[in-house]
């Protein structure tokens, strides 16, 4: 072991108990202090009721793949339309100017409509034009909704993107000869799609939760299974129930997307 | 001569005040008159055509038969006219009773005073002219093949859920405006209301909407239940508590409900 | 002198009010190697631009043999892959492999997987160990050479180099001169902007000096380097030789 591997492996293991003593005193206080205030008992039994938990817990897992599965098929639809809208507002060639017009003004429109409003106007609103089932579903028209307004954000991310690829990857392409075409997809698309990962997994974390939106129209997904119950039962847990669901997807994920970057940018160093 | 007749109608009129109930006596705001309120407009079924004093519309026999259990003659009864929020809340009234579907709660039951229930509102199931026309009946075998919405915090949810068992998931919503908002949307065919609200989404709020069949309310569990709303701590309360018990009692109330709220409406029970 | 490569008659180039080329007169005969000196800023990048038609000229002709590509509404793709251009600075790209960057045009715009050729090239060059590298794992000097060999893969029959020595260490300008020494023994046609005086006076068949958007001086470079006939060559080439 060199001089330095032996500082650097002493330096960490002292930061590592620092931090450990000091992650054991925060614990030890909450599990300590926090049941010691007047209302503790009263809070626990309608939070943090194990009975209720453990009660609700299988049909909020139930309700919670109804969330995964919206998510599931809203994902792809969103970044193919995204991508398609960021296209359109990039693209100079004056025959397809319309096209850079409705880019720009779908991307104002659906970032500025609140989706919840847009989750009723479309969810009730296209279905009351007339549609037979099963084309009226709320679980489509939901999900469009859902659709319109996070394809229009992750429009803008992707946009942001591709304009902060320098011009000289672009000069360099078509010097190539590659077609403006070849230029986007190979060259600046999966540097611009690279450089958007944080902002975009962020759009995914709020997709998450925005998917119990599609609630307000009819179906029973996770946050209105628990509120279902908290009537029901009178209690609140199932909301923190739902929540320890919630948490189980989204910090993985996180944390997984992290780990991309990460290694992403150790395999170029 | 003078002074015997003077008598006489003192003594009849006592007797009179007597007959107009020995409980009631001198506990109403005018000595020998019921003053009675409804809402401005009352509404079908509760009062017929905004005219209480035909003692058409189920409030409207109510009010009477109340009247007359109570010892007053029909034209002992007066009606005023007040809006539905300004009678709950606190101060002075210029009524005896106000009657337009004040649902007992106990919050309201802090600022005023509620009779017992006159009436106990089932569960009634909604719909539209193109299910109805589509086959669906009011019987439970009907009522499983429909696609069911609910509100979320009423009690209709386990109704669906333990009684129809409908053979489709129900959706459920936040509120009445989004049930039918769903329902005009096609996608769903039913849904739970009170009788009452189920009559008035299907009349005022939907352009098809049907009144299917309603739940036998003595088979709910947690019924809404309608009171008659007097002035807090108001005096008459025992009267109109016994005299109700009393028109139970002889099914008086019944008949009543049968005629204007069964027939009148033509909401068969679910069979 | 045959039918030159390429030709430039009285070609200008302004940005905005800033006339950049001012009617620049050049041919280039095939395998012949010039390269272009001068002043920052005195039109060097923007003349090798305008020969690709990466940069649109304002007025005059670019003929590549023969054929005016400067004509407004000319479709370029085809000739840029005659045209082999390499920059100074970002040109690989940096999410694909040495090998990735190299071989993307050749299957995309030839429809070929010229992997055999291009493996020889990387032989070639000194990078066979390097085909697997990402850009940001290889030297610059090495990042250079693959973009030579990423131009080169597409068969070119010209080549135009802007500077693309001028951002490396003094230590790595060797191995990339050694590249174009081997191009040239080839026949290669090249155009080449550089500050690197020495090797432009061993390598070249002629060095043009510009300064302010025209073509000051022209000649061998024996001649341009030993006894320049303008007074701003000579005062250019005092500055630099220094
Ligand atoms: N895209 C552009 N927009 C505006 N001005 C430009 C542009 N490109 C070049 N210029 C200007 O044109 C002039 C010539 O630039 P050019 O890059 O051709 O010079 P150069 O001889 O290559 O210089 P250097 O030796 O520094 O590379 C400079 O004044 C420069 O600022
Ligand atoms: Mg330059």
């Amino acid at each position: 072991m060199t001089r330095r591997a032996a500082y650097e492996a002493r330096q960490k293991r002292r930061a590592n108990m620092i931090a450990g003593v000091s992650t054991a005193v925060v614990l030890a206080l909450v599990v300590l202090l926090v049941p010691l205030a007047p209302g503790w008992e009263a809070v626990r039994s309608s939070f943090f009721n194990g009975e209720v938990f453990v009660r609700v817990f299988p049909d909020l897992l139930r309700a919670f793949v109804l969330d995964v599965a919206i998510f599931a098929w809203s994902v792809p639809l969103i970044f193919a339309l995204g991508l398609a809208i960021a296209l359109a507002r990039g693209n100079t060639n004056p025959a397809l100017f319309p096209l850079r017009i409705f880019g720009a003004v779908y991307v104002d429109l659906f970032r500025g409509i609140p989706v919840v409003l847009l989750v009723y106007l479309v969810g009730f609103g296209i279905p009351g034009l007339g549609l037979p089932r099963p084309w009226n579903s709320p679980y489509i028209w939901g999900t469009v909704a859902l659709v319109l307004t996070y394809s229009a954000y992750v429009a803008e991310v992707l946009r942001s993107g591709i304009e902060s690829i320098h011009a000289s990857q672009r000069n360099a392409a078509i010097c190539l000869g590659l077609s403006e075409r070849d230029t986007m997809r190979y060259v600046i698309l999966p540097q611009a799609i690279r450089r958007v990962v944080p902002a975009n997994m962020n759009m995914l974390v709020a997709l998450q939760k925005d998917v119990a939106l599609l609630s307000f129209i009819g179906p029973v997904e996770i946050l209105r299974q628990a509120g279902i119950f908290k009537s029901l039962l009178a209690n609140f847990t199932p909301y923190v129930a739902a929540a320890v669901i919630f948490l189980c997807i989204t910090v993985p994920a996180t944390r997984y997307a992290d780990y991309l970057m990460n290694r992403d940018r150790d395999a170029r160093s | 001569m003078k002074t015997f007749l003077t008598a006489t109608i003192l003594s009849l009129a006592a007797t009179g005040a007597f007959a107009a109930g020995h409980c009631a006596a001198g506990k109403t705001l005018t000595d020998g008159t019921l003053t009675i309120a409804t809402g401005n407009p009352a509404y079908y079924p509760w009062v017929l055509n905004d005219a209480p004093e035909a003692g058409e519309g189920f409030e409207a026999a109510v009010a009477y038969a109340l009247a007359e259990e109570m010892g007053f003659a029909a034209d002992a009864v007066t009606w005023v006219r007040t809006s539905f929020d300004e009678a709950i809340q606190p101060g002075a009234k210029n009524f005896d009773l106000n009657m337009q579907q004040y649902s007992i709660t106990a919050e309201r039951d802090k600022v005023v005073d509620f009779s017992a229930p006159y009436y106990t509102a089932p569960q009634a199931v909604m719909t539209t002219t193109p299910v109805v026309e589509g086959g669906a009946t009011a019987t439970m075998e009907s009522l499983k093949g429909l696609k069911w919405g609910v509100v979320a915090s009423t009690t209709a949810l386990p109704v669906v859920m333990e009684q129809i068992q409908p053979s489709q998931s129900p959706l459920v919503y936040d509120d009445n405006a989004n049930i039918t908002a769903a329902m005009k949307a096609g996608q769903i065919d039913a849904a739970l209301f009170d009788l009452p609200t189920a009559l008035f989404t299907a009349a005022v709020l939907m352009d098809n909407g049907v009144v299917l069949g309603q739940f036998d309310p003595a088979a709910a569990e947690n019924p809404d239940q309608f009171g008659m709303l007097m002035p807090e701590g108001s005096a008459l309360k025992a009267c109109v508590d016994e005299a109700l018990a009393a028109m139970t009692e002889n099914g008086t109330l019944a008949a009543i409900e049968a005629q204007w709220l069964q027939e009148a409406t033509g909401v068969p029970l679910i069979k | 002198m045959p039918d030159p490569r390429l030709s430039l008659r009285g070609v200008t180039k302004s940005f905005g009010e800033v006339q950049v080329l001012r009617g620049i007169d050049m041919d280039i005969a095939a395998g012949e190697m010039v390269c272009l000196i001068g002043a920052s800023g005195s039109g060097k990048s923007t003349l090798l631009r305008c020969m690709n038609g990466l940069e649109p000229v304002d007025d005059g002709a670019v003929l590549l043999d023969g054929v005016d590509i400067a004509e407004p509404g000319f479709d370029l793709g085809p000739i840029r892959q005659r045209i082999g251009i390499v920059f100074q600075s970002f040109n690989l790209f940096p999410h694909m492999t040495a090998y990735e960057n190299v071989a993307l045009a050749p299957r995309r715009v030839l429809g070929e997987d010229a992997r055999a050729r291009i493996e020889a090239l990387f032989a070639r060059f000194g990078l066979a160990d390097h085909m697997a590298k990402y850009p940001d794992q290889l030297s610059g000097g090495q990042q250079q050479r693959v973009a030579v060999i990423r131009a080169l893969a597409m068969r070119p029959q010209t080549m135009l180099l802007d500077e693309i020595t001028s951002a490396l260490d003094p230590e790595l300008v060797g191995e990339v001169l050694d590249v174009l020494r081997q191009l040239r023994d080839d026949g290669m046609t090249m155009v080449l902007a550089t500050h690197e005086m020495a090797f432009a006076r061993e390598v070249a068949d002629r060095v043009v000096f510009m300064d302010q958007g025209v073509v000051a001086e022209e000649g061998v470079p024996e001649r341009i380097f030993s006894s320049p006939e303008q007074a701003r060559t000579r005062q250019f080439l005092a500055s630099v030789l220094r």
